[in-house]
């Protein structure tokens, strides 16, 4: 009696724990009888991170979307799941959700996780998971074959691709006219880059050259430092799907940051170490204490931006000049190219287990139609769309990103969408500071070279 | 004389040192919300209110408070609760292998509280349909908790003199009468730190709500203060600071109400 | 056993056998003991246990977060193990989590909490109040604000704390990264320590302070012969507890990512990054339980380093 008493009041206790609890939560999805519900996810959250894009789904593709679905006759509600988190989070979200059989019906991913989504069987081809529309979408036309082979694996498309961008040099006009350097400055070799360091240097300028390096940077030092310069260098991390180890091209970009960062006063080692160095490197450029700078368009539109940047620049269209990353020598870049660059871009697809997966790519379209990029991208919000047709209209205003579209993009390459390339990545950041700490040139590129075969599975898929 | 005298020098040094040591970090959260272009660096602020009202205009900003008050509270609640009618059976009946157990049971906690544990608890709460509710992760956040909680209180409860339960019983007070009347009383200072500890814990969790909860509606303070940065990962430090100091004001309101109602502190029970 | 576990019931079993119902005083019983033990225990059982167990399982797995290892992980055994005790990353970090587990819990915290502890323990009013309430705060303020707090505090260029010593320029994150990480998780944790160290003081009867000060005991020989006698359960429990803690802190990542080159890459990072970064989910199922496993002999250290003073 006194046992189930007191067993009755530790149930009544935590009933009430558990009511309080659940005051938050509410019901489930409602959608029966003929009304179809879909979901959209992005990383991408109303006064936060990415909020334009946010608020454009909820406030225009959304309405705009239910709108047309009801003149067709169809009943459908569009819900939009927002994230707001480091894409490493969002992606163990995803997979997590996706494993599961769960998550959004349209989903928002970086063209980077393609081929490990695909072979873990998280996201299908979308023919075979919408039907032929995928395949004679009439974006396709619109998209040049370069974007394209973002959303591409293994021959097959994934998803549709959402945008892409490009790298650059920044370099600040005030500081060059000092160190006595051209305004419309385009060097043609690395040396070029190093001797306006120099003359940076002795006019006074704190960081002559910032070229991201260190693991503190993460996918940072990656694309804004070791994989622009390898294409500069005449190499690719992943070729004919070997990995270059210790070649030529790597033990040259590790030469060129020994350069910048190895005791010559070009570049600040100390700020590539700090948890918080990209912010500073930021911050300092628009304080005008860094000379030049390889950085994508972000830089341009999120960073510097005078209105919504997080260091802005009220005189950046004056100030900001941007030039090509030189190959090591003319020619000498891949495909022979004098310059080089490398793009990246987001990819929007479908999650192979929706209920309702024709709606989900009506939908998916919908977003990446003409209407819709270019109402996404007015009011200072432009970005380069993956659509040829959009972006004539919309880049007219933009210098910078006209720039990239027409002289950058023609030239620029991609990472190997494969599982194991976020780990070959960090193997690379570590190689950067190894050279920079003192590590003699030419052992670095022998360390990572090890590393690399304990990650790819062995000396087989690994050429030197 | 003098002795005494350089004492209290001594004794008044050791203390300021020891209050700048904790006091200095906190300055910025007492200036940058107020300052209309915070940096690191602190600075007298210009007494903004700007940025207060970007916060106030936040879709989630404020809800994510009240869903992380919700979290907190429920697994405080549940914490509290089950580790003082485990911990007090623990302590006055010796049950077998009961320590190996707790240090058993204290040693798995820090597995589960690590990041190898996501995948498990994400798939275990999608099993028994607690996924994307508040409910599931209070009951995951308590299981973590409770047995460094119930390893806490025990040790409370094996000080405290066993003679007032005694005297309870031979007036007839049932055993639950006894933990409520006689045993909580004694030990509420120590029930009060595990409230606060809880919410502590539950207040700062970042990865698990994230991962068990889809919906931004019910998204604790913790996940949407992650949001607050710019798509390159670049700190929106204006805002940041200010919900920064936001979201601390309330874990720090419950402390003060959990210790001015309970004198909050390690007790350690009656003098003998 | 029992009683060589846990000190603090060295009293209760000292009186049990001798006194029937003294221990189980309310008169439980083994039956009613099991029912109050029982909702706890069901929870524990079914989120903790079982996953912990899963967890235990995973580092057998070569399973994967993304990629062909996702879709069908394979069990290897304990290649996983093999694979962390040749890997230099993780031996740094094995090495690195020591020092920061002695450095701010063993030492910073335990030190500072008991100093803060003893300081006020005869105090009443003001000072105990503003004393104990900034120790606390730094406690129970969101690990997520902290971390802005302390770059605050350290930043090389406009930190407060060059700013306060007038040396700009000085990087403490990256020239002292433990240092910074240890001072950051003695100022994030002492409390605790405080608030165990002051309860335990309170029980110190004051007579018998008294009397070893009429015999001429200096402060020091007060502490060893008196307090720490009457204290040495809670330094026992203290010890635990913190450095179990410590050691699955996550904290530092929030200030220093790991760096500089992964000198502060302390096993909590290590699992961070090969788990949630690399996606390496097995890899960093069997870390986490070797970290269990150190957990352990820490744990069977403390309890027979205190055993035998006593």
């Amino acid at each position: 009696m006194v046992r189930n008493r007191s067993m009755g009041v530790v149930a009544v206790l935590a009933a009430s724990a558990l009511g309080l609890a659940a005051c938050g939560q509410s019901s489930g999805d409602g959608g029966e009888g003929g009304a179809i519900e879909l979901t959209i996810a992005q990383n991408a959250i109303a006064g936060g991170k990415n909020a334009a894009a946010a608020d454009h789904i909820a406030s225009w593709v959304i309405p705009k979307f239910e709108e047309a679905q009801k003149a067709k006759g169809k009943d459908v509600t569009v819900k939009f799941v927002p994230s707001g988190v480091d894409d490493e989070q969002y992606k163990t979200k995803l997979s997590l959700d996706l494993k599961s059989g769960k998550g959004a019906d349209v989903i928002d991913i970086d063209g980077i996780w393609a081929g490990e989504f695909a072979e873990a069987g998280y996201i299908k081809p979308l023919a075979e998971v919408a039907g032929p529309e995928a395949e004679s979408w009439e974006g396709w036309q619109q998209i040049p074959e370069a974007v394209q082979g973002l959303a591409t694996y293994n021959g097959k498309k994934y998803a549709l691709p959402v945008g892409t961008d490009g790298r650059v040099l920044y370099f600040n006009k005030t500081l060059f006219q000092k160190a006595g350097l051209p305004a419309d400055w385009q060097p043609v070799s690395w040396q070029e880059v190093l001797d306006a360091g120099e003359k940076l240097k002795s006019s006074g300028v704190p960081v002559p050259i910032q070229i991201n390096a260190g693991t503190a940077m993460g996918e940072a030092t990656t694309m804004q430092g070791v994989l622009p310069l390898l294409a500069g260098a005449g190499g690719e991390v992943q070729v004919d799907g070997k990995w270059t180890g210790a070649a030529q091209p790597l033990k040259d970009v590790l030469g060129l940051y020994q350069k910048v960062y190895g005791g010559s006063g070009l570049g600040d080692p100390k700020l590539q170490q700090e948890a918080k160095g990209r912010d500073k490197s930021f911050q300092q450029f628009a304080e005008g204490k860094v000379g030049i700078l390889l950085e994508g368009d972000y830089f341009w539109r999120g960073v510097v931006n005078p209105k919504t940047g997080v260091a802005p620049m009220a005189d950046r269209e004056e100030v900001v000049g941007y030039a090509k990353i030189p190959a090591i020598e003319p020619g000498k870049g891949i495909r022979g190219q004098d310059f080089v660059s490398m793009s990246g871009g987001a990819l929007r697809t479908l999650n192979p287990n929706s209920k309702h997966p024709k709606e989900a790519f009506e939908l998916l379209a919908f977003t990446l139609s003409a209407d819709a990029l270019k109402e996404e991208t007015k009011d200072g919000n432009v970005r380069i769309t993956p659509r040829t047709d959009v972006n004539k209209e919309i880049l007219a205003g933009e210098p910078l990103l006209t720039y990239i579209s027409d002289e950058v993009l023609p030239l620029t390459a991609y990472r190997p969408p494969v599982a194991v390339y976020p780990q070959v990545s960090v193997a690379l950041q570590e190689a950067t500071p190894a050279v920079a700490g003192g590590t003699a040139a030419d052992q670095a590129p022998a360390d990572y070279q090890k590393k690399l075969e304990g990650i790819v599975g062995g000396a087989a898929n690994v050429a030197s | 004389m003098t002795r005494f005298v350089a004492g209290r020098i001594g004794f008044y040094t050791l203390v300021a040192l020891l209050l700048a040591f904790f006091t200095i970090p906190l300055l910025w959260l007492a200036s940058a919300p107020f300052t209309s272009n915070p940096t690191y660096e602190v600075r007298v602020p210009d007494f903004t209110w700007e940025n207060f009202q970007i916060i106030l205009d936040h879709p989630y900003a404020l809800g994510s408070l009240v869903n992380s008050l919700i979290l907190a509270i429920g697994t405080a609640v549940l914490v509290v609760v089950m580790s003082a009618l485990a911990a007090y059976a623990l302590s006055r009946v010796r049950l077998p292998g009961r320590d190996a157990l707790l240090y058993a049971l204290l040693l798995l906690s820090s597995i589960i509280t690590g990041t190898a544990a996501m995948v498990p608890l994400f798939q275990l709460a999608i099993e028994l349909g607690l996924i994307d509710s508040h409910t599931g992760l209070i009951l995951i956040m308590t299981g973590g908790l409770l047995p460094a909680a119930i390893f806490m209180i025990k040790d409370f409860m094996d000080t405290t003199p066993k003679s007032y339960e005694e005297s309870a019983r031979v007036f007839g007070a049932s055993p639950l009468q006894i933990v409520r009347h006689v045993v909580v009383p004694v030990v509420r200072p120590g029930l009060a730190t595990i409230a606060v500890w809880t919410i502590a814990n539950v207040w700062g969790n970042f990865l698990m709500p994230y991962l068990l909860l889809s919906d931004v509606e019910k998204q604790p303070a913790a996940v949407i203060m992650y949001t607050l940065y710019t798509e390159g990962g670049q700190a929106n430090l204006k805002v940041l600071s200010t919900f920064g100091l936001l979201y601390s004001v309330p874990v720090v309101l419950m402390y003060l109400f959990v210790s001015k109602k309970y004198g909050f502190r390690f007790h350690g029970g009656i003098k003998r | 056993m029992a009683q060589q576990t846990s000190p603090p019931d060295t009293k209760a079993l000292d009186e049990s056998p001798a006194r029937g119902y003294s221990s189980d005083a309310a008169g439980l019983g083994r039956l009613r003991a099991g029912a109050f033990v029982a909702p706890a225990l069901a929870l524990i059982a079914v989120f903790l246990v079982f996953p912990a167990l899963w967890v235990i399982y995973l580092g057998l797995m070569n399973y994967r977060l993304t990629g062909i290892a996702a879709a069908e992980p394979q069990f290897v055994g304990l290649d996983n193990y093999l694979k962390a005790l040749s890997d230099p990353g993780f031996w740094n970090s094995t090495v690195l989590t020591f020092q920061f587990v002695l450095g701010s819990a063993v030492i910073g915290q335990v030190v500072l909490g008991f100093t803060l502890a003893w300081l006020m323990r005869n105090r009443r009013g003001t000072l105990k109040s503003v004393v104990e309430g900034v120790v606390i705060l730094a406690w129970i303020l969101p690990s997520a604000v902290v971390a802005f707090l302390w770059v605050a505090l350290l930043d090389r260029d406009s930190g407060t704390l060059n700013a306060l010593l007038g040396i700009p320029g000085f990087a403490w994150l990256l020239d002292y990264p433990m240092l910074s990480i240890i001072l950051f998780n003695t100022w994030r944790g002492t409390a605790f320590s405080m608030m165990l160290y002051g309860a335990a003081l309170g029980n110190v009867p004051p007579s018998h302070l008294e009397s070893a000060r009429l015999a001429g005991a200096s402060g020091w020989q007060q502490l060893r012969d008196v307090v720490f006698p009457h204290i040495r359960g809670h330094i026992l429990t203290n010890l635990l507890l913190i450095s179990l803690w410590t050691f699955n802190d996550f904290g530092p990542f929030l200030l220093t990512a790991g760096g500089p080159e992964n000198k502060t890459e302390i096993l909590a990072v290590y699992v961070y990054k090969t788990a949630l970064q690399a996606g390496d989910l097995g890899y960093g199922a069997a870390i986490s339980t070797i970290i269990l496993l150190i957990n352990l002999v820490v744990a069977i250290f403390y309890l027979r380093l205190l055993r035998r003073k006593g």
